[in-house]
């Protein structure tokens, strides 16, 4: 934090503002427009590189930058932000939207990845991280509560088998969610796992089977 | 690791009889499975409550805080001298008290601090040593150690009172307000923010319940609950470091030790608790 | 030489009890370190507890028993002023000794 000592020479409102900011005994805080340009300051020069875990993290994108306060973004923006997310969302080549839920119950126990104690920002590195805010399964007790439970996911949603008829858009609808979470809720407090290359094409397909594989234990 | 009750026949020679009841109990026991079967016998919620109770007698942060008086009162550094005089914003030496109203603002180095920035001023200014050297060293070395040690015995001294964080000072207002900012501010890969967790009331991670702190959580929670012992590693952890695997597991970059982004968050989070009663140093999971 | 035992002796009723705190790192030889060598075993094994120099209570422990091990037991004919003894060793024959006043 720098120290500034401020004449009486400067031009007022500007001068006044930055004065407040860095002298004690002020009686006013700089207006929410000067807070919010510090504490941007703040956060770029606290932190610094870690392993693969590199300050560059912080550089916010629209989704970031209008979801970080109090207040949600306006419709304009908040629509905005989900047709770019739309719009970026890789679907499955050959159109092939399940894998193996055995392998997607893995990945969702699997909270690994992307920290700076990790080795290698591959996807193959990294767990989905599921459980540690839904439940999904009935048999794991140990589940989060941040995001909504997706016990019998598929289930409840029709999906009896492959040829569905509410399959298909169903698999688009879900895919979408888990490729980029902000296609569908500008703010969502869920990872955008396909959007940053958390989890691969391969991943993603077994975290779909976990939850709408008719034999999954999800929809038992 | 299973827990194992060890009765111990008494071996005595004269002076009496001793009856004995030895429960031989460590931090670090797990006696939870978290299969089905388990949770059939008692919810998983009471099994974990009282797990913490058990916890609760023998809090190895208890050789934390002997260590930080030992330190506190002992001549040391360059300048070989003790800390006694260190101020920590209630006047030179008065430790009493101090823990629940930091972070707070230092007129000698123009800054607001929290508890562990300002020990190491007062290691810099009175025993001479490098706090720019202490601030890049890891947590769990050398004098970072001592650090710890230091804060988990002059949050002690605060046992129980309630934190009241001075706003009087613009700085103070100024650092809460960059706190809020920093605390809602959404950023690396996975988009998570601090109140991605801690912006609702009532939500878990896993099993690990968590507290709103956009407000005063209640006694004991939250803020008022570190420096803390963790069992689960062994390991004493200040605000500080707490702080620092947050974002760790935020996937955000490395947040320097004592930098402003967690002194302003410190402000937050304990202006917020103003009235929470101070459970420091606590034990954990 | 480790560092010092928080030892607690207050009576309750006929009885002291005592709670003692030791501080060790109690390594089960079996975790392994980032470079992925096992860590030596290293914990204590023997611990006496004794009411005016007489033993009241031996203990074996095994790498069960976790980092910073809390001991606690009740000794029945106990009185205020009597002095409370713990001594440890563990397996590399380390010993510490420490003591405390029922109060």
């Amino acid at each position: 934090m720098e120290t500034q000592f401020v004449t009486s020479r400067l031009r007022p409102t500007l001068a006044a503002a930055a004065a407040c900011a860095v002298l004690a005994g002020c009686a006013t805080l700089p207006p929410p427009a000067e807070l919010d340009r510090q504490a941007a300051a703040m956060i770029k020069a606290s932190f610094r590189d870690e392993g693969i875990a590199k300050v560059d993290r912080i550089q916010q994108d629209l989704g970031q930058a209008a979801c970080s306060s109090e207040q949600p973004p306006s419709d304009e923006v908040a629509d905005r932000i989900m047709q770019e997310a739309r719009a970026g969302v890789k679907w499955p080549s050959g159109g092939v939207y399940l894998g193996d839920w055995r392998e997607g119950e893995r990945l969702a126990q699997n909270g690994r990845g992307m920290t700076w104690t990790d080795p290698s920002t591959a996807a193959t590195a990294n767990g989905g991280n599921c459980y540690n805010c839904h439940k999904i399964s009935e048999e794991e007790i140990s589940h989060g509560t941040l995001g909504p439970s997706l016990w019998n996911y598929g289930k409840n949603r029709g999906i009896t088998g492959l040829d569905s008829p509410t399959a298909q858009p169903i698999f688009e609808y879900t895919w979408m969610k888990l490729y980029n979470s902000k296609s569908y809720n500008a703010c969502s407090n869920m990872p955008r796992f396909g959007h940053f290359g958390l989890l691969n094409e391969t991943q993603l397909r077994h975290l779909m089977a976990l939850l709408l594989d008719p034999r999954s234990p999800v929809n038992r | 690791m299973t827990r194992r009750t060890i009765a111990a026949l008494a071996g005595v020679l004269g002076g009496g009889l001793a009856g004995i009841l030895a429960g031989a109990m460590a931090g670090g026991l797990a006696l939870l499975g978290t299969g089905a079967a388990w949770a059939q016998t008692k919810s998983a919620a009471d099994g974990i409550a009282e797990y913490r109770k058990m916890l609760e007698d023998g809090n190895p942060a208890d050789l934390f805080e002997a260590r930080g008086e030992a330190l506190w009162k002992r001549a040391r550094g360059p300048k070989n001298a003790t800390l006694e005089r260190c101020d920590l914003g209630k006047g030179p030496g008065v430790v009493k008290g101090a823990f629940v109203e930091l972070p707070r603002f230092f007129a000698d180095t123009q800054r607001v601090q929290d508890l562990e920035s300002r020990l190491v001023t007062c290691m810099e200014t009175l025993q001479g040593f490098d706090g720019a050297a202490i601030a890049r060293t890891p947590f769990g070395r050398d004098e970072q150690n001592n650090v710890t040690a230091l804060a988990t015995w002059v949050a002690a001294e605060s046992r129980g009172l309630r934190f009241n964080l001075p706003t009087g000072n613009a700085e103070e207002r100024r650092f809460y307000e960059l706190g809020k900012r920093a605390f809602f501010f959404r950023g690396g890969p996975y988009d998570f923010s601090c109140a991605s967790c801690h912006g609702e009331e009532g939500k878990r991670i896993r099993m690990q319940d968590l507290p709103l702190l956009t407000k005063n959580p209640g006694d004991g929670v939250g803020f008022a609950a570190w420096p803390a012992y963790r069992v689960s590693n062994g390991q004493m952890w200040s605000m500080q470091l707490r702080l620092n695997d947050c974002f760790r597991q935020q996937r955000f970059p490395f947040p320097g030790f004592g930098s402003d982004v967690t002194i302003a968050l410190g402000s937050y989070m304990g202006v917020n608790a103003k009235g929470a009663q101070s459970i420091a140093p606590a034990i954990k999971r | 030489m480790a560092d010092p035992m928080r030892i607690r002796a207050q009576m309750q009723g006929d009885k002291a009890v005592v709670r003692v705190l030791m501080s060790h790192e109690m390594e089960t030889g079996q975790r392994r370190d980032a470079a992925g060598r096992l860590v030596p075993a290293w914990f204590i094994q023997d611990v006496t507890v004794s009411l005016n120099g007489k033993a009241v209570l031996t203990v074996e422990w095994g790498p069960a028993i976790a980092k910073n091990p809390f001991l606690q037991l009740n000794v029945k004919g106990a009185k205020v002023g009597d002095k409370i003894t713990v001594l440890w060793k563990d397996n590399k024959n380390d010993t510490r000794t420490d003591e405390a006043t029922v109060s």
